[in-house]
């Protein structure tokens, strides 16, 4: 990484995430400053990392400041407790004007929530094994490929199986959710840009971008049952 | 009025105990059942064990139906989070945060969160008693925090 890219980012918690996270940061070359309020591990991870390690609560605004939060590029809150998380992004933003906040986030459930109460990006390992194991099952048929606007938009891949009831189907005749768009159908390893007229074969995967809280829906229409 | 607290504590069962007594819907939430053992004999509200900032535990504490909220554990943060979750899933109408830290209330108090600092209101009514002076109100309690607290160091953004 050349030194013109290079940041300053602060990483509150220094628990498994932090401190990999923080020995990745410094060999891009990046300035870090990783934030512990607990002495022993503080302690600990200073011995290897020198200065760049604080003793200090990432929530309390005078070590925030201390920090030097208010010129950071980035502030990570990887910490345990969903609650610190947030309390440490929102004020990051609200006090120290930081410009990008990420928080780890241990319940998925509160994903939605962060971002909704101004966390810029959150990352919830949880969510991400489950998405892992989600796509081995076959039954569900539809695979999340990406989500756009904060999840709102999901982007996913549908495989067509023989007894899928949409096999040998138009796409225009399908019975799609409202604001589902078909953006492509993978055949033989090509992808095919679809139009109405475009028939769906068994082996065929959909492309399909639809509302995330239609995707269910999208579901049982492509495995011909209620899910 | 329907109140959910959350947290159990001195401060806690004294409000869920006292607003029972008063004749309102009150529903209590503590991680811990023993917690419970507080509140007063006369509380006829209803009690729940469970995670204050899980939108489960709060749904079934009735959140979605309660006039307020107030969260009063031991933590700030989770304080915060609990109010904020109140307020956006559960669009209760009144709910109030109890914070130790004056600048943490502060600055979310500027985020349209209602809360009170207890360490400045507890402050400033010893200060008052100790003074034999007449107590004072809440906001100039409040500022005795954040002056105490300075924001020294903490540089406006260049």
């Amino acid at each position: 990484m050349s030194g013109a890219s290079a940041m300053y980012v602060i990483v509150v918690g220094a628990g498994k995430v932090g401190y990999y996270l923080a020995k990745q940061l410094l060999q891009e070359g990046h300035e870090v400053l990783v934030m512990e309020k607990d002495r022993k591990t503080a302690e600990a991870l200073a011995e290897e990392l020198g200065d760049i390690v604080m003793h200090a609560d990432g929530c309390e605004v005078r070590s925030m400041a201390e920090a030097g939060m208010g010129r950071a590029n980035v502030v990570v809150a990887v910490t345990g407790d969903d609650e610190d998380n947030l309390v440490i992004c929102q004020m990051a933003k609200r006090k120290f004007g930081v410009p990008r906040t990420i928080a780890r986030v241990n319940d998925p459930k509160n994903e939605a929530l962060f971002q909704e109460l101004g966390i810029d990006q959150t990352v919830s390992s949880t969510r991400i094994i489950f998405n892992l194991i989600e796509q081995q099952i076959e039954t569900s048929q539809i695979i999340p490929l990406a989500a756009l606007k904060r999840g709102e938009i999901e982007v996913v891949e549908a495989d067509i199986t023989p007894d899928s009831p949409v096999a040998g189907m138009r796409i225009g005749q399908l019975e799609l959710p409202p604001n589902t768009l078909i953006i492509s159908v993978i055949r033989d390893d090509h992808a095919l840009i679809p139009h109405s007229d475009t028939k769906l074969r068994p082996g065929d995967s959909v492309i399909a971008m639809i509302k995330a809280e239609r995707e269910k829906e999208l579901r049982e229409i492509f495995a011909g049952r209620k899910i | 009025m329907k109140i959910v607290i959350l947290g159990c504590g001195r401060v806690g069962s004294t409000i869920a105990s006292v607003m029972s007594r008063e004749g309102h819907d009150v529903t209590i939430i503590d991680q811990n059942a023993d917690a419970f053992r507080r509140l007063s004999s006369d509380f006829s509200g209803k009690t729940i064990v469970g995670n204050g900032i899980d939108e489960d535990t709060l749904r079934r504490a009735e959140l979605d139906r309660a006039d307020a909220f107030v969260a009063v554990t031991n933590g700030d943060n989770r304080n915060i989070m609990s109010v904020q979750l109140a307020k956006v899933r559960f669009k209760v109408p009144k709910v109030v945060a109890r914070i130790y830290d004056p600048i943490r209330a502060a600055a979310y108090a500027e985020l349209g969160i209602e809360t009170v600092c207890t360490t400045c209101v507890g402050a400033g009514l010893i200060r008052d008693k100790v003074l034999g002076r007449e107590f004072s109100t809440f906001e100039e309690y409040l500022r005795l925090g954040i002056t105490n607290a300075s924001m020294e160091g903490e540089h406006e953004r260049r």
